[in-house]
C-alpha cells in the first residue's frame, strides 16, 4: 500500500512539470509583443520596455522558464495589474462562490445520478430503466448553460420562486445563499448526474451477474434485497471514480455556470481577466484549476486503492 | 475489426491484399451497421444538419447578419420563424448558418484530433524512449480541465474560427494519441506483426500497413464523439465570448445574446439551444451506434460513457 501511494504521489510532479510549463507557454502564444497587447495601444515605447523587462520577457527563453518555476513553487503567481493586489489574493477572494458551487453541484448529480442508475440496473430492460436512460442520454447531450437560461426563465422570471442571478455567502445569509444557488446547483449538477446514472447502471449490470450474487439468489434471499443489499455496495466502487471525474468536469463547467448567473466565482475572474488582458490573472486561474483537477485525481486513486485492494498490486 | 485483421494477414502471407480483398465481412458490417437503431436515427438527424449548413444560403429567410431594429424582438411569426433577436436580426437565419460554423469546427476538430493522435500514438507506442517523454507531456495536458485549457488558448490567440478549431484539437488530441497508443501496444506484440518484422519491412510500412488499419475502428468511433465535444466546446466558447468573433453566427454566440434578453424574449437563446442539443444527441447516437457494430469492446473505454469532456 505505502509503496502504491509513493508511487502514485511522485507521478504527480512530471504532470505538474508540464501544467507549469503550459501555462508559462500562453504569454508566448500572444500573437506579436505581448507585452504591447498587454499595455494596449496608448502606451509608450519606454512604458513597454519597462514592463518588458520587470515581466522578464527580455531574458532568453529557457532562463524565463527557471524563473517562472522558482516563483511558482514560491507560491507566486504574480501581480494584476488591473486588480493592483497579488494574484493569489485575487484568487482566494474568489475561491469560496466556486467551492460553493461545485460542492453543491455535486451533491445534486450524486443524488439524482446514483439512484436512477442504481435502480434503472436493478431493473435491467425494465420500463423504469429505459425511461432513466434516455433521459441519461438527454442529460448527457443538454448544454448545461443552455439549460441554466431556461431554468432562469421557467423559475425566476415565470414563476418568480427563485432569484435569477446573484450570490449570497453562506457565511454571512444562509438562507439566502441557498436560494441563489438551487439553479446553479441543479444545472451544473443534472448533466453529471446523467454520466453518474450511466456508470451506476453498468456497475450494477455487472455486479449482478456475479458468482456471489447468485449464490445469494440461491440461499432464497428476495431479488430486491440481494440487488440493493449485496449488488449495490460493490456498485459502488466504480462509483467512487465517477464521482472524482465529476468533481473534476465540474471545475470547467463552473466556469461557464457562473458566467449565466453572475456568480463572483474563478470562472467570472478569468473571463473579466481575459477582457482586460490582465494575463498573470488568466495563467493563475489556470493553474490553480488544473493543480485542483491533479488533486482530485490523486485523492481519488487514493481512495480507490483503499477500497479495492487488487488496485495496490497492478 | 475483423474486416482490416484479415486483408492484413493476407498481405503477410504474400499474396496481394488489394486483389484478393474478402470483401465479405465488410458487406456484412454494413449491414449490421444498416440494422443498428441509433446509427439510423442518429446518421439521419446528422445528415439534416450538414443539408441545412450546406443550403443555409438557400433555405434562410433572411440575411442573418442584417441588423434590423424596428424589428427587434419580436415573437416567432410567419415572417420570422424564430422570432427576431435584440437587433432585428432572424433567429431562423442565425440557427440554419450558425450550423455552418459548428460543423466546420467539429468537422475540422476531429481530422486534426485524429491526424495528430495517430501521429503521437503511433511514435509512442512504437519508439519506447520517446513514450516516456510524449505520454508525460499529454498526460500533463489532460491534467487542465478540457474548457479552461480552451479558454485558456483563446484568451492568448483571440476570438476567430481557426483559432477555435485549434484551441480544441489541442485539447482533445491527447486523448486520441492515448487511444492509438494503446492500439498500437497491443497489436505490436502480435504474431503477423512480429513476422512482418522479421521480413525486414521497416517500422514506417509496418505501421502504415499492418498496424494503422487497426487502429481505423476506434478513431471512428473516438473521433465521432470528439465531434460531439468539438460543437459543444465551441457553443460554450462562443456562449463566454471568447470564441468566433460575435458578429459570425454561431450557436453560442446566438445564446449569449439571448441571454441579455431573456426576460423579454425567451425566444432567442431557446432555438438555438435546442438545435446544438439536437446535434449533439445525433453524434452521440451515431458514436454509440458506430462502437456498438464495429468493436464492441470499446465499450466503457470510448465515448459518453468516460467523462463529458466537451464540459
Amino acid at each position: 500500500m505505502t509503496a502504491y501511494l509513493i508511487r502514485r504521489l511522485l507521478a504527480v510532479i512530471p504532470v505538474m512539470a508540464v501544467v507549469v510549463t503550459v501555462v508559462f507557454l500562453l504569454i508566448h502564444l500572444i500573437p506579436g509583443d505581448p507585452v504591447a497587447v498587454m499595455l494596449g495601444p496608448e502606451a509608450t515605447p519606454a512604458q513597454i520596455e519597462g514592463t518588458r523587462a520587470a515581466l522578464g520577457l527580455d531574458r532568453p527563453l529557457l532562463e524565463q522558464l527557471l524563473l517562472f518555476y522558482k516563483r511558482i513553487l514560491r507560491g507566486d503567481l504574480g501581480r494584476s495589474y488591473f486588480l493592483d493586489r497579488p494574484v493569489t489574493q485575487a484568487l482566494w477572494e474568489r475561491a469560496e462562490p466556486t467551492l460553493v458551487l461545485m460542492t453543491a453541484s455535486l451533491l445534486v448529480a450524486v443524488l439524482i445520478g446514483v439512484p436512477s442508475g442504481i435502480v434503472a440496473g436493478a431493473n435491467q430492460g425494465s420500463w423504469w430503466d429505459r425511461l432513466l436512460m434516455l433521459g441519461a442520454l438527454l442529460g448527457v447531450c443538454v448544454p448545461g448553460f443552455w439549460l441554466s437560461l431556461n431554468f432562469i426563465y421557467l423559475f425566476a422570471v415565470r414563476l418568480g420562486w427563485l432569484p435569477a442571478a446573484g450570490y449570497a455567502s453562506i457565511l454571512t445569509d444562509p438562507w439566502a445563499a441557498v436560494r441563489y444557488m438551487v439553479l446553479p446547483a441543479v444545472s451544473l449538477g443534472f448533466n453529471q448526474s446523467a454520466l453518474i446514472a450511466r456508470i451506476a447502471r453498468s456497475c450494477m449490470v455487472e455486479v449482478l451477474q456475479q458468482d456471489y450474487i447468485r449464490t445469494a439468489r440461491s440461499k432464497g434471499l428476495s431479488q430486491r434485497t440481494v440487488a440493493y443489499v449485496h449488488g449495490f455496495r460493490n456498485a459502488l466502487v466504480p462509483v467512487v471514480t465517477v464521482v472524482g471525474i465529476t468533481m473534476a468536469i465540474l471545475i470547467g463547467g463552473a466556469v461557464v455556470t457562473e458566467i449565466v448567473f453572475n456568480i463572483p466565482g474563478m470562472g467570472r475572474l478569468i473571463i473579466s481577466a481575459i477582457l482586460r488582458r490582465d494575463y498573470p490573472v488568466v495563467q493563475g486561474v489556470v493553474l490553480v484549476t488544473a493543480a485542483t483537477y491533479v488533486l482530485i485525481n490523486l485523492a481519488v486513486d487514493m481512495v480507490y486503492a483503499f477500497i479495492d485492494p487488487r488496485i495496490r498490486y497492478d | 475489426m475483423t474486416t482490416t485483421g484479415a486483408v492484413v494477414e493476407k498481405s503477410v502471407a504474400g499474396a496481394d491484399a488489394r486483389v484478393a480483398e474478402p470483401t465479405a465481412p465488410r458487406v456484412r458490417w454494413f449491414r449490421r451497421l444498416l440494422r443498428n437503431r441509433n446509427v439510423i436515427v442518429g446518421a439521419t438527424m446528422f445528415l439534416v444538419f450538414l443539408l441545412a449548413a450546406l443550403l443555409a444560403g438557400q433555405i434562410s429567410t433572411h440575411v442573418p447578419t442584417r441588423l434590423n431594429p424596428p424589428q427587434r424582438l419580436k415573437p416567432p411569426s410567419a415572417a420570422n420563424f424564430l422570432g427576431t433577436d435584440e437587433f432585428g436580426r432572424d433567429v431562423y437565419s442565425l440557427v440554419v448558418h450558425g450550423s455552418r460554423v459548428s460543423l466546420l469546427v467539429g468537422g475540422v476538430t476531429m481530422l486534426f484530433t485524429s491526424l495528430g493522435g495517430t501521429l503521437i500514438g503511433l511514435v509512442a507506442g512504437y519508439y519506447r524512449r520517446l513514450d516516456l517523454v510524449v505520454m508525460r507531456f499529454m498526460d500533463g495536458l489532460m491534467a487542465f480541465p478540457a474548457i479552461i485549457l480552451a479558454i485558456a488558448f483563446m484568451a492568448a490567440r483571440g476570438p476567430g474560427v481557426w483559432n477555435v478549431i485549434l484551441a480544441l484539437s489541442l485539447v482533445y488530441m491527447p486523448r486520441t494519441a492515448l487511444l492509438v497508443r494503446s492500439t498500437v501496444l497491443s497489436l505490436r506484440e502480435l504474431d503477423y506483426v512480429a513476422a512482418a518484422r522479421a521480413l525486414g519491412r521497416r517500422d514506417l510500412a509496418v505501421a502504415v500497413r499492418h498496424i494503422l488499419p487497426n487502429c481505423l475502428a476506434p478513431l471512428l468511433v473516438q473521433g465521432t464523439f470528439i465531434f460531439a465535444y468539438a460543437v459543444l466546446a465551441e457553443a460554450i466558447l462562443g456562449f463566454l465570448g471568447v470564441g468566433v468573433p460575435p458578429y459570425v453566427p454561431s450557436w453560442g454566440n446566438v445564446i449569449a445574446s439571448g441571454k441579455n434578453v431573456i426576460r423579454e424574449a425567451f425566444w432567442v437563446s431557446l432555438f438555438p439551444g435546442i438545435t446544438l442539443t439536437v446535434a449533439g444527441l445525433s453524434l452521440n447516437l451515431l458514436g454509440d451506434g458506430l462502437r456498438d457494430t464495429l468493436d464492441p469492446r470499446l465499450r466503457g473505454s470510448v465515448g459518453t460513457g468516460t467523462g463529458r469532456q466537451g464540459a
